[in-house]
């Protein structure tokens, strides 16, 4: 069979289909919409059979803390009456040490119940982890690919250390260099071994994250006897939002706001080869968070289930330096060293908690664990050896991939708004392109409405806007 | 001299696609260079030399050729050096945290 690049990626509808067990045709309505809801039940596990999965392989079902001593110092800087209680899912003490274990769980028992021999996924993170990890409970094969490396081969620590901890696991890990080119060598790998694509963006992974969202509500609502307020979750590609949002509803927290978070990273080029180790945050970032808002179906499979857009109330973006600065809190002030990844959440958490009244709940809805590789000395060691400044300063001359500014106080902390309408607006915008000259339908304006969190108004509106402009 | 015998951890590199080979809308830093992979297996040749192509069996019982790149691959990533700009922030922090607890006791 021809495996140059051109002709596997000529077979990707068959490969996925045959890689995935879902026939992503069937779910098409019309060249714009498709079945979201029938994508996401074509998997039939109801969310307690989900716990039960989780259960048995020792994931889920961890602890929540209230960061007491966080909270106090946050009102200390805020005004009178302010200053929400921060709690945390407390994510690391899953098995491989981060909530990318749920995701992995569910798709791995599929995978085995399906009749897969082993189970493949492209990750450079906490989720290549997750799945060598929960390959090896069940006794199936795992390849991770990783995109590790830049054409001098100086490799991200943090992605040298996720490579450690998949080869711990057994995974067969490829160690591959910047480019898209990754999604070649999947569709390849999956041919030649007909392994599961346990990809971030099928219904069971975003299914495993249901139970977090529902895990925290019953957490908050048995300790305190209400819902939480507002839920804030590190956003990449939308995955964890989507999960999160999804189960708060189940759990009846329809009230809770639920708001993303990424690391500004604006300047940097994903694919590019010179800008690769020129950041010190390898997910959670606008890089990844701002396409997959604006456009989530370009992944690995036909459709993506992880649709942040659906699910998200706020957007809001911290810079590298305090995530860093709040990473160092974590450790000194509540005790817990954890990653600095998945302390994105919690650093815009220090300035929504400040919004909010003391009365109120905000959780902090994952951790990460830590390592060589992760720490905050090893990233910024890893910085200046790539020609980025390091300095203690204002968090607002920040410049990613030129200065990291780790701030001089927490009052100095900033969150930076995303415009919401934006995003919706350019939502709209690229379905239409990508569809061009395909006009949509009511039936379309409804899908696009449910699938940017916006009126039908809105939608039309926007449709309205942007042919006026194209006709002007 | 020989670098490896058959059963040794090895790392093995592959040129997956030359520059010419790449995808159309890539940064031109990254197109300009050629896309490339590592895996680390044991190997199943009877000895090798590092540039030999070789055959390896990787962790997961595939066989896979390559280059041999690396005998006994170690990993490398560490700790990093101590920061001052962060050395400093846990101080900084519990000395405030101290002083709004003394403030709301009154003290």
């Amino acid at each position: 069979m021809d495996k140059s690049y051109l002709a596997v990626i000529s077979r990707k509808t068959d490969i996925l289909k045959k890689a995935t067990g879902i026939d992503y045709d069937h779910f098409e309505i019309s060249p714009l919409a498709f079945d979201y809801d029938g994508l996401m039940k074509s998997c039939d596990f109801s969310l307690e059979d989900v716990g039960k999965i989780l259960q048995e392989v020792g994931v889920g079902q961890t602890p929540l803390v209230e960061l007491k001593n966080l909270t106090q110092l946050v009102r200390s800087i805020s005004a009178p009456g302010k200053g929400a209680r921060i709690f945390v899912k407390d994510e690391a003490a899953n098995p491989s040490g981060s909530f990318k274990d749920r995701r992995a769980a569910l798709s791995v028992y599929h995978a085995k119940n399906l009749g897969y021999k082993g189970v493949v996924a492209a990750s450079s993170g906490n989720y290549g982890a997750a799945v060598a990890s929960q390959a090896a409970k069940r006794g199936l094969k795992s390849i991770i690919l990783q995109e590790v490396y830049d054409s001098r081969r100086k490799g991200q620590p943090e992605i040298l250390e996720k490579t450690r901890a998949c080869e711990a696991y057994g995974s067969e890990v490829w160690q591959l260099t910047v480019g898209p080119e990754l999604f070649y060598i999947m569709l390849l790998v999956l041919e030649d071994t007909e392994f599961f694509s346990a990809s971030l963006y099928v219904p069971t992974s975003i299914l495993g994250i249901e139970t977090l969202g529902y895990e925290l509500a019953q957490q908050v609502l048995q300790q305190e006897g209400r819902h939480p307020d507002m839920v804030v979750v590190t956003h990449a590609g939308g995955g964890n939002i989507t999960g999160t949002a999804r189960g708060l509803q189940r759990a009846g927290s329809r009230d809770s706001s639920v708001v993303g978070v990424s690391v500004d990273l604006h300047g940097l080029h994903m694919a590019s080869d010179t800008d690769f180790n020129r950041k010190s945050f390898t997910t959670g970032h606008t890089g990844f968070g701002i396409p997959f808002l604006t456009w989530p179906d370009r992944t690995d499979v036909p459709r993506n289930c992880a649709r942040g857009l659906r699910y998200m109330d706020r957007y809001v973006l911290v810079t590298q330096g305090e995530v860093f600065h709040t990473t160092e809190m974590l450790a000194k002030l509540e005790g817990m060293e954890r990653g600095p990844a998945g302390n994105t959440s919690l650093a815009g958490a220090i300035c929504l908690a400040r919004e909010l009244d003391k009365a109120q709940i905000l959780v902090v809805q994952e951790t990460e664990y830590t390592a060589a590789g992760k720490l905050p000395s090893s990233q910024l060691t890893f910085a200046r050896e790539n020609g980025v400044e390091v300095k203690r300063g204002n968090p607002d001359d920040d410049q990613p991939g030129k200065v990291i500014i780790i701030p001089e106080t927490i009052e100095q902390f900033r969150l930076k708004e995303y415009d919401m309408p934006e995003i919706r607006r350019s939502y709209v915008k690229k379905a239409l392109d990508i569809t061009r000259p395909y006009e949509p339908s009511s039936d379309d304006i409804q899908f696009l409405s449910e699938d940017s969190k916006a009126s039908t108004e809105f939608v039309s509106q926007t449709i309205a806007s942007l042919s006026s402009v194209e006709t002007a | 001299m020989l670098d490896a015998k058959k059963g040794d951890l090895v790392k093995i590199h592959k040129i997956i696609l030359e520059p010419d080979e790449r995808t159309g809308n890539l940064p031109s830093s990254t197109k300009s260079v050629p896309y490339e992979c590592w895996i680390k297996g044991f190997l199943l040749d009877k000895n090798a030399k590092l540039g030999n192509e070789v055959k390896i069996e990787t962790f997961i019982g595939r066989e896979i050729s390559g280059t041999l790149f690396e005998v006994n691959p170690t990993y490398d990533h560490n700790f990093g050096e101590p920061q001052k700009e962060i050395l400093s922030v846990g101080n900084e922090v519990k000395h405030l945290l101290k002083k709004s607890q003394n403030e709301s006791k009154g003290v």
